[in-house]
């Protein structure tokens, strides 16, 4: 596998530090207290930091971190030492992005709650076991938004294009504000 | 604008903490999920709780075996339901419950049923989760069906039955190599994921098949990659093959086109792995690596903090981590005939693009031009091969300005890789305005950064040794404050390197550590400590100031750190006459220490020290005794003590081997420098001399031998990425040479059988073939080993050259059953020559104190000579090549010759065959018209042995 590009874990924290919704995908934590100090440190070293406009990166227990924030929310990707940040990056970035989606833009951690179905699933479709899946928001967003009127209808275009664009007004707005 | 958003702020405010989850409880949980089992299954209700059920598995609660059972029961119920959403919940559930084997065989059938669907993503979800709670047996009944989706046309179930096949490789390779064919058209998709979730599981079925990827590589790089991931691993696969191809290599790197044009890419992730790749690859030419480090300067200045962080962590690897070992920059061949003219296979020869002869002196101006410095690494016997290394702080300097700007970056990591870059790659001049900086930021920043720092300036001391009073007071203060153990043992043993390398700094840096010591929280550097001041302290004009720090251990620390201060003062008063009395006083109030092994090694120093604690000189024999060296690795030392029966016979000191695994030049020279994942070497084999006696004592046609003297490393016989692959290793007794040919067949379709070497040794006139054990099969990649025995004269150390060809019996085999035909064909197998050299017959073992070892010897036992060695280019090729020739262990760092110099003394020291200790010193000396002239000094107890030491010189 070392070839490979992997993923060791995907978190979404709160403004506390809490968990909304992890996923591990590698040994390096393996009971639940070590995920538990893992996150705590973690969240300790980078909630100081700007991660609001551009994904942040740190090295972390030789691990590399890629993390962002929206709203009371923490975005983290955790891969080892030597893998290709910008492979990381955009593994955050597609979960970022179609988390916004999802979310229709109402990116918070109680929205994420509510949902958290369909956060779970978003997860479950980036990465299968450290493999990455895909990355492409839209894609992501598409399979997980299938509801349950009827799975063989194909997925209105129209649909995500709008929820795509009230996204990116609602980042605009937060940069402007 | 920011209106609306603001006021919903305030709403969040009055509901602050609400949360869907608030209160739950896993009881309460579990019995809501009864509602599974109902009649009329509601379906939203059902996601609901599979959702709570989720979250508490989420938060870190766990369920028992029974609870486990009993959701997991019910969960099955829920196929019944054609709801879409609830399916995709029922899927998620099952994964995380991860059923045992018999639990499995319930959903099994409703998840075959789902595989083979009308809905594609009922397909894709059922294929994933049954291949992860699947085992061996179930996967031969479903393997049709993952065939089938791997061709599929719906890119989602083609990835979700590739990715499955990933995993399922580790478990079940013989089942998943089954499928290359579907795997390989799949690598052809138009959907751009499933490409690259074929290629990776093409190329990890493949893996051991050195040509099959390399000719994956070759067709993908002239075709079409869709995705930006799999031009990555396509990148990956391909600097694989430029790594294992490197042995080989003549003439241009093959695929480094290939890598060039991908810095062009679109994709900065594409991109960005080029480069990185290309900074990577062995003995890069500041040629090849132009376009790779421009590409990574622009991203220095990039808005986004990630693509900085990789650029500059990148330039930070590559400015240089040791001075040796990164960046062969060519291999030379020298003509011994004109030794002033090089042909240069690679190298320099691309950049000057050519490959002529040259005149010496034109190369080392035009290498210096071009590189600033550089490193003869490795030499053969004759100086027919040089290899020279150097580090590209040239390239890597061009950045300098865009990192500048960068040490005040945002980010601390980004700042903390761009300081200790600007480190490696600065002048003498620009150290002290960078460390006036570093300074200011030292405290922002965690240990394990502290660290990367400590070393870039420990290799920044060493590089320009005029500014160590600076560096070496940065060290200290950094030392004083707070830090963890890891942290402050790189401070440590970066002082320790510092007195060691710079005579100048070993006073002060001396007393830096005794000022640690009286305040340091951690044993283990205590005791270090310690231990390097009763070695380093003696030898200092005024031994007597450091007593004070030593003996106010005794009073203020642990047992552990009170013995090794006794210890330290007792080597004081071994070690400086004029001292013994005072440390005589001292060493008697230790006598009524509470703690046992204090008071132990207190009387055995009082009473071997001697004398009344009078200023006399302390005999050698005592010295040697209390703080001699045993000469035994401390390794082989303890497996032997395990391996002692206690009997009537005593434990012999001399039965432990003293082989050590001689460490290449470059990693004594970079501690902690862990090869990076991917461009990591594949890791040789293990040598140790113990496996090798207990492989050779179990044969019992040798079993008669005698004991082991020493095994070679092995040597290759064949070319990288042949049918067959077979290194040898030589093994040397007293009267007896036995070669250990070890055999790879990397063949599938080949059983080897009744394998064996024939070897042609009319070219070595002492040896006589007397035994040879052949190889009775030799299946696909399982290593086998060969052995045939030669008899020589006793005491002789004879020299020869050996012919080998391989002989075998080829039976095909079917792969699909994996099982031979019955006839097969002789065949034979040209391999390469094999040379015994009298360096065989020497062992490469250290003395830590040389002079002492030498004087020890007396010189009633020294026998000197002088050669003369003919024109040399300089007095470093001279040196490694008579240390080659001699197959010594160089002792104190002599090995290494100043630049420039006229004349050289090396030290050497060895265990030649006999278990006989040699230790030569030799004198070099180079004359105007490069004339080397060289005494030879050698000391053993054997003279035979000296005289041996003096002929292979003379013939050599």
């Amino acid at each position: 596998m070392d070839s490979c590009p992997v993923v060791k874990n995907i978190l979404l924290l709160d403004s506390e530090g809490k968990r909304v919704a992890v996923k591990y995908y590698s040994d390096d934590w393996p009971t639940n207290n070590a995920k538990l100090a893992f996150e705590k440190s973690l969240f300790a070293k980078t909630m100081k930091s700007n991660a609001r406009t551009e994904a942040e990166i740190t090295m972390f227990d030789s691990n590399i971190v890629i993390y962002k924030f929206v709203q009371d929310l923490h975005f983290y990707v955790t891969g080892g030492e030597d893998e290709n940040e910008l492979i990381l990056a955009a593994v955050l970035q597609g979960f970022f992005d179609s988390v916004t989606l999802l979310l229709r833009s109402n990116v918070d951690k109680r929205e994420a709650l509510e949902n958290l179905d369909l956060i779970f699933l978003c997860l479950d479709e980036i990465v299968e076991r450290g493999m990455i899946l895909e990355t492409d928001a839209n894609v992501i967003a598409g399979k997980v938004a299938v509801n349950s009127m009827d799975p063989t209808a194909p997925l209105s275009e129209q649909t995500i294009g709008q929820a795509l664009a009230t996204a990116r007004e609602h980042l605009t707005r937060t940069l402007f504000q | 604008m920011a209106q609306p958003l603001v006021k919903k702020d305030d709403d969040h405010d009055d509901e602050a903490e609400y949360s869907p989850f608030l209160g739950i409880e896993k009881g309460a949980v579990l019995q809501e999920a009864r509602v599974f089992n109902d009649p009329q299954l509601d379906p939203r209700r059902c996601s609901q709780v599979i959702t709570k059920l989720l979250y508490l598995l989420n938060q870190g609660d766990s369920f028992t075996k029974t609870e486990a059972t009993e959701v997991f029961f019910s969960v099955t119920k829920l196929f019944q339901s054609k709801d879409f959403g609830l399916r995709r919940m029922v899927y998620l559930i099952i994964k995380e419950l991860s059923p045992s084997a018999d639990e499995v065989i319930i959903v099994t059938s409703s998840l075959m049923k789902d595989m083979n669907s009308k809905t594609d993503m009922y397909r894709a979800n059922a294929i994933r989760v049954l291949c992860r709670i699947t085992d061996g047996t179930l996967l031969t009944q479903i393997e049709r069906y993952l065939k089938q989706a791997i061709v599929d046309k719906n890119p989602v179930v083609a990835s979700a039955a590739l990715v499955s096949g990933i995993h399922l490789l580790q478990t079940n390779p013989v089942i998943v190599k089954r499928w290359s064919n579907e795997v390989q058209e799949a690598v052809q998709s138009r959907a751009a994921l499933v490409q690259f979730h074929a290629l990776a599981l093409l190329q990890q079925i493949r893996q051991n098949d050195r040509l099959a990827v390399s000719k994956l590589v070759t067709s993908l790089t002239r075709g079409t990659v869709r995705s930006p991931l799999a031009q990555c691993l396509l990148i990956r696969y391909a600097t694989q093959v430029i790594r294992e191809s490197a042995n080989t290599q003549t003439g241009d790197r093959p695929f480094y086109d290939f890598l060039e044009s991908c810095l062009r890419h679109k994709a900065e992730m594409v991109i960005f792995e080029a480069a990185r790749a290309i900074t990577e690859l062995s003995g890069v030419t500041n040629r090849e690596l132009t376009p790779a480090i421009t590409v990574l300067q622009l991203f220095l200045s990039s808005s986004k903090p990630v693509l900085r962080f990789a650029a500059v962590r990148t330039l930070n690897k590559n400015a240089g981590e040791s001075d040796f070992g990164d960046g062969v920059v060519g291999t030379f061949v020298l003509c011994p005939s004109e030794s002033a003219r090089v042909l240069f296979t690679r190298g320099v020869c691309e950049i000057l693009n050519c490959s002529i002869f040259i005149d010496v002196d034109y190369l080392k101006r035009f290498i210096i031009i071009l590189f600033g410095n550089f490193h003869i690494i490795y030499a053969d016997h004759d100086l027919n091969i040089l290899q020279v290394a150097m580090t590209h702080p040239m390239a890597v300097t061009n950045c300098n300005i865009d990192m500048e700007s960068l040490i005040s970056d945002q980010n601390r990591s980004i700042a903390t890789l761009a300081i200790t870059t600007l480190l490696k790659t600065g002048n003498e001049s620009s150290v002290d305005r960078l460390m006036k900086q570093i300074t200011n930021f030292m405290s922002d920043i965690a240990d394990e950064f502290k660290i990367v720092v400590v070393e870039a300036i420990r290799s920044l001391c060493l590089k320009f040794p005029l500014k160590y009073r600076s560096l070496m007071n940065f060290l200290s203060n950094i030392l004083r404050e707070e830090g963890g153990f890891e942290y402050k043992k790189a401070i440590v043993d970066s002082i320790v390197i510092l007195i060691r390398d710079i005579p100048e700094a070993k006073e002060s840096g001396l007393l830096h550590l005794c000022e640690f010591i009286e305040d340091c929280e951690f044993t283990y550097l205590s005791t270090q400590i310690l231990h390097f001041l009763g070695i380093e302290g003696p030898k200092t004009t005024d031994p007597s100031k450091y007593i004070r720090y030593i003996y106010n251990r005794v009073h203020l620390e642990n047992a552990t750190v009170r013995a090794a201060a006794v210890s330290t003062l007792a080597k004081f008063g071994a070690m400086v006459d004029a001292l013994k009395p005072r440390i005589f006083v001292l060493l008697r109030r230790c006598i009524f220490d509470s703690d046992d092994e204090v008071r132990d090694r207190t009387t055995l120093y009082l009473s071997t020290l001697g004398g009344d604690g009078e200023v006399v000189e302390t005999d050698r024999d005592t010295k040697t005794f209390l703080f001699g060296d045993l000469d035994i690795p401390l390794v082989n030392l303890e497996t032997s003590l395990t391996n002692y029966e206690p009997s009537e016979e005593p434990f012999d000191i001399d039965s432990v081997p003293k082989e050590v695994k001689s460490q290449p030049l470059a990693e004594k020279k970079a501690p902690g420098k862990k090869p990076t994942g991917l461009g990591a070497p594949p890791a040789g084999p293990p040598s140790t001399a113990d496996a090798y006696e207990r492989l050779l004592s179990s044969i019992p046609e040798f079993s008669d031998f005698g004991k082991l003297f020493k095994s070679s490393a092995p040597v290759e016989l064949t070319e990288a990425e042949t049918e067959y692959a077979v290194n040898v290793v030589k093994h040397i007794f007293d009267r007896h040479v036995v070669f250990q040919y070890n055999c790879t067949n990397t063949i599938p379709e080949q059983l080897l059988e009744n394998v064996s070497v024939i070897v042609d040794s009319s070219e070595a006139d002492n040896f006589a073939e007397v035994a040879s054990k052949p190889l009775r099969s030799l299946p696909y990649d399982t290593p086998g080993q060969n052995f045939v025995a030669f008899e020589k004269p006793e005491g002789i150390t004879a020299v020869g050259k050996f012919s080998n060809t391989l002989r075998f019996i080829v039976k095909e085999v079917d792969p699909t059953t994996g099982e031979a035909e019955d006839d097969g064909v002789e065949d034979e197998y040209q391999l390469e020559d094999l040379e015994v050299v009298a360096a065989d017959y020497m062992m490469k073992v250290g003395v830590s104190n040389f002079r002492n070892a030498w004087e020890s010897m007396g010189d009633d036992f020294e026998h000197v000579d002088e050669y003369g060695l003919g024109p040399r280019e300089n007095l470093a090729e001279a040196v490694i090549a008579v240390i080659n020739l001699l197959g010594m262990q160089p002792c104190e760092g002599t090995e290494v010759v100043a630049t420039n110099s006229r004349s050289h003394t090396c030290l050497l020291s060895g265990v030649f065959l006999g278990n006989v200790r040699v230790l030569v010193r030799l004198q070099f000396g180079i004359h105007g018209s490069r004339d080397v002239a060289m005494k030879l000094a050698v000391r053993s107890e054997d003279e035979a042995v000296r005289d041996t030491i003096h002929e292979i010189v003379s013939s050599g």
